[in-house]
């Protein structure tokens, strides 16, 4: 009589499933509308909608802008919080604890709070907003993740390595590139594919801090102001295919990579 | 032998050292004195379109003294405190479903497809719900043709919507968090107190739920702290009916381009979230793993 | 003199409370095998890691060549160490790990490519130079390391027990590996365990220490046969341990006073110190005094004897009242039992007085 026991368990998690896809399948439905309205009846199916997303010339700019934006922030964060868990994990520095503190703090602190410090901040000394801007904020609220990522993978077991490359004659710089990086690099990589997708999604500090030129969710965001269409669906679908393919590479390197460690 | 030289005298730059001053660099640049900014603008003022250095605690006693100000203040709390519980609430059983229910080799799997909507655009996420709940949405359409109902049921553009909108978000991440602390409870513990004696609801009361609470204060930590901060999802769902926090900062800043006014408010906000950081303080420890 | 290659100078190194190396002294000569031979704890490590620039001495000189090289960081010392997980560079080939020290002295590629095969033909790796390390066995990577190590040419290679992660059959190969590579290189080795049987097999001068100080330092006969210290005594090997008074002294010749009756040793004591005796159990002869050479000990009373192999381990209770315990190795070809009694005498050579 087992099975019976697992029939409550089933339920809650069908509907809870129903009730976590209920919103995707609506937006992935309807996009494929044959009419103007992205609500029932579904008419269709139809691609117009996908053309004339693809026709939309400022919405393919900010899709560019968004991967622009996401791949150089998530670079610098990701570098920065390689040498930040470098020293951290290797060196004994005074304030090592402060310093932790410090570079974890903007993970406990709202987006809204983080951009409108900068938009604050950039208007007083006469910087005008831009994506470089927006980059910026971007570095600031991954960095905290990349760091913690990185240095938690930075185990004693590496030390040895990073000891007999020393004492064959390498300096710290050249340990750091030709030893840990390359031996890290799944870290790494995870690492910057984890900020890329929060700063391709990001939308509070994207849309304080550019003005002409936004990014692909405050493209979507002036969209919904202007009305609801079926054109929004279809960009919504493709931001979700995309992050999913990204999330996808980053699990399946990560998996890879605990295969070869066992 | 004389082939193989000594290597070179360095001199002694210590890399290791210094590799870590580009990232406290940039926080304290582009993090720390921002906020330092933002507070010492929230007691100027704008006066005739400029900016002026008053020194004057005036925004401050015009955001209290103005109820709807407080009201946001207050709504956003209590919108961010209900849709925590209610996502930890819906989380709490998934999770658990999913780590003692579930068989092993379908764990993953059942995971990453009960987290996969997580990877909608924000924005559009939002969007969806107003089209699953608006009057000629999904759900009222599906009702109205069963007969169940006449009239729509009116369910989008208010408080409800909003919460629903962010409990959809936070269920989601709040799964994860923790399953990811429950997989870590050894089952040693639970099968010595059953084998004790202890029943399953005792088992889950007493053992399974203390374990595991520190997933559900990460997660609850950074739902809160998202929610009450949040724009998008009152802006798109809430319609008109009440402010909150987010939004009347944005209104500040868009069209009053009024920056003390809005400092005041982030400062504000920033106090409530600083308070709930050092609520969840020992939860959200991080060491080497 | 001219020989000595590394010197410690009253070498100490203390961790917070805990002195981890107490006032040590050594010298090492050039072409030297040397191990550093002690429990866990004793500071052996740690005197290696002084060495290979890893640590730091709180007090003391360490000197290499004849130049002060206490401060010198392990990059410009001319030491290589090989660690006891090997530290491998897992994303490169054999052959890139064992040239990488030559690319950090930038000697150019065709050079490096010979020397690279010359270490990896000296280890017994000819051609495995494109191989990548995971699919290396745990006695290939043991001499990837190695290879690595040597390829560098430095005056010292310190290897921190390098044998440890090896199976008991491939650990005797590799220890005789690592004495044949060592005599065709000439370099200077210095090696770290805890066995002390691997001490005895590879060294040609081991340091036995305990608790951070030396207790002996000499060739592993001497070590064994004459041990200088209690410690030494009994850390190599068993051994009987008399303890006795000085009855008189003469010429160089004491008189010992012990539960087995008196005893003629050779040393230089007051009369009436304590001293103690050291015998190894194999040397202890059954039968009375053959020649006049030899020295009765009384009989024993046989409590134990377990089969060994080549030899019964026996124990037995000797001396007029019964209550000196002693430790024997009687040949197997004598057919001793519990309960035997047998009379028993040792060469005065085989005793020896412990320094401490």
């Amino acid at each position: 009589m087992s099975w019976l026991r697992q029939v409550p368990s089933a339920c809650y998690m069908t509907l809870a499933f129903v009730f976590i896809y209920l919103p995707v399948v609506v937006l992935v439905l309807f996009s494929f509308q044959d009419g103007l309205l992205p609500v029932p009846p579904f008419q269709g199916p139809s691609l117009q909608w996908y053309e004339r997303m693809f026709d939309n010339r400022r919405l393919m700019e900010a899709l560019l802008n968004s991967i622009v934006v996401a791949t150089l922030s998530s670079a610098v964060a990701t570098l920065l919080g390689f040498l930040a868990a470098h020293t951290l994990a290797r060196k004994h520095i005074r304030f090592a604890g402060g310093a932790r503190y410090l570079l974890m703090a903007p993970i406990t602190v709202s987006y809204l709070i983080i951009g409108m410090g900068l938009l604050v901040t950039f208007n007083l000394l006469g910087v005008s907003r831009s994506l470089f801007v927006v980059g910026i904020g971007h570095v600031i609220i991954n960095l905290p993740l990349c760091f913690a990522i990185i240095f938690s993978q930075m185990g004693d077991h590496q030390k040895n390595i990073e000891r007999t490359a020393h004492d064959l004659g390498a300096t710290d710089l050249q340990t750091l590139v030709l030893i840990t990086a390359p031996i890290m690099r799944p870290t790494l990589f995870a690492a910057f594919c984890i900020a890329a997708t929060l700063s391709w999604d990001e939308f509070i500090i994207a849309f304080l801090l550019s003005r002409f030129d936004v990014t692909l969710p405050v493209t979507i965001f002036e969209m919904l102001r202007a009305g609801l269409t079926p054109e929004v669906n279809a960009a919504g679908t493709v931001v979700f295919a995309i992050s999913i393919t990204m999330v996808s590479i980053a699990i399946l390197l990560s998996t890879r990579r605990k295969n070869n460690n066992g | 032998m004389a082939e193989i030289t000594r290597p070179p005298i360095r001199g002694g730059f210590d890399f290791s050292r210094w590799a870590i001053v580009p990232a406290i660099t940039i926080t304290v640049c582009f993090f720390i004195v921002p906020l330092v900014i933002m507070l010492l603008v929230s007691f100027w003022q704008r006066i005739g379109g400029k900016l002026e250095a008053t020194w004057t605690l005036a925004n401050y006693e015009k955001f209290f003294s103005r109820s709807y100000l407080v009201d946001a203040l207050f709504n956003s709390i209590e919108v961010a405190l209900v849709a925590t519980i209610v996502s930890v609430l819906l989380a709490y059983p998934l999770a658990h479903i999913l780590a003692y229910r579930v068989p092993q080799r379908w764990q993953r799997f059942a995971l990453i497809l009960a987290v996969l909507p997580f990877w909608t655009s924000y924005v559009v996420r939002s969007y969806s719900w107003l089209l699953v709940l608006s009057d000629n949405g999904i759900i009222n359409v599906a009702l109205q043709s069963i007969g169940i109902i006449d009239q729509p049921l009116s369910m989008s553009y208010n408080r409800g919507a909003t919460v629903l909108g962010f409990v959809h978000f936070f269920t989601m991440l709040l799964t994860l968090t923790i399953y990811a602390n429950l997989v870590q409870i050894s089952p040693s513990y639970r099968r010595a107190a059953a084998d004790l004696g202890a029943s399953n609801l005792q088992v889950f009361l007493r053992i399974t739920l203390p374990l595991s609470v520190p997933g559900i204060a990460v997660g609850a930590f950074i739902a809160f702290v998202i929610t009450i901060g949040d724009f998008i999802t009152p802006q798109i769902l809430g319609g008109n009916t009440e402010l909150l926090i987010p939004q009347a900062i944005m209104l500040q800043v868009a069209r009053a381009a009024n920056f003390p006014m809005a400092s005041v408010m982030s400062m504000t906000l920033m106090a409530v979230v600083t308070i709930t950081y050092l609520a969840f303080a020992k939860y959200l420890k991080m060491d080497r793993g | 003199m001219v020989n000595t290659l590394v010197e410690l100078k009253s070498i100490r190194k203390t961790f917070g409370n805990v002195v981890a190396v107490d006032s040590v002294n050594l010298s090492i000569a050039r072409g030297e095998f040397v191990v550093l031979l002690g429990p866990s704890g004793s500071g052996k490590t740690t005197i290696l890691s002084m060495l290979g620039g890893f640590v730091t001495p709180s007090s003391g000189e360490v000197l290499i060549e004849g130049a002060d090289v206490t401060q010198v960081p392990p990059a410009l010392r001319p030491t290589v160490t090989v660690f006891q997980d090997y530290a491998l560079f897992p994303h490169m080939s054999v052959a890139s790990n064992v040239s990488f020290g030559l690319s950090m002295r930038k000697v150019p590629k065709d050079v490096r490519g010979r020397r690279t095969e010359q270490a990896l033909r000296l280890v017994g790796l000819e051609g495995l130079g494109d191989r990548a390390i995971d699919q290396l066995s745990g006695g290939q990577r043991q001499r990837v390391a190695l290879a690595r190590a040597i390829a560098v040419e430095p005056s010292v290679l310190l290897l921190d027990e390098p044998l440890g992660a090896l199976d008991l059959s491939l650990r005797r190969q590799m220890q005789e590996e690592l004495v044949r590579i060592q005599k065709q290189l000439g370099t200077t080795f210095v090696h770290v365990t805890h066995d002390q049987d691997e001490a005895m097999s590879i060294a040609d001068t081991i340091v036995v220490l305990n608790h951070g100080k030396i207790e002996d330092n000499g060739p592993p006969d001497r070590i064994y046969l004459k041990p200088a210290s209690l410690f030494t005594a009994t850390f190599m090997g068993e051994s009987n341990i008399l303890e006795g008074t000085i009855a008189a002294t003469h010429n160089g010749h004491m008189q010992v006073s012990t539960k087995l009756g008196d005893i003629e040793v050779e040393g230089e004591r007051p009369a009436g110190d304590t001293v103690r005796l050291s015998i190894r159990p194999e040397q202890i002869k059954l039968g009375t005094t053959e020649d006049n050479d030899s020295i009765a000990l009384g009989d024993v009373e046989i409590t134990e004897a377990v089969f060994q192999g080549a030899h019964r381990r026996c124990r037995g209770l000797a001396g007029t009242n019964r209550d000196t315990e002693l430790l024997l190795r009687i040949p197997v070809e004598n057919s001793i039992q519990p309960g035997d009694t047998v009379e028993i005498n040792v060469q005065p050579n085989d005793i020896v007085l412990l320094q401490d």
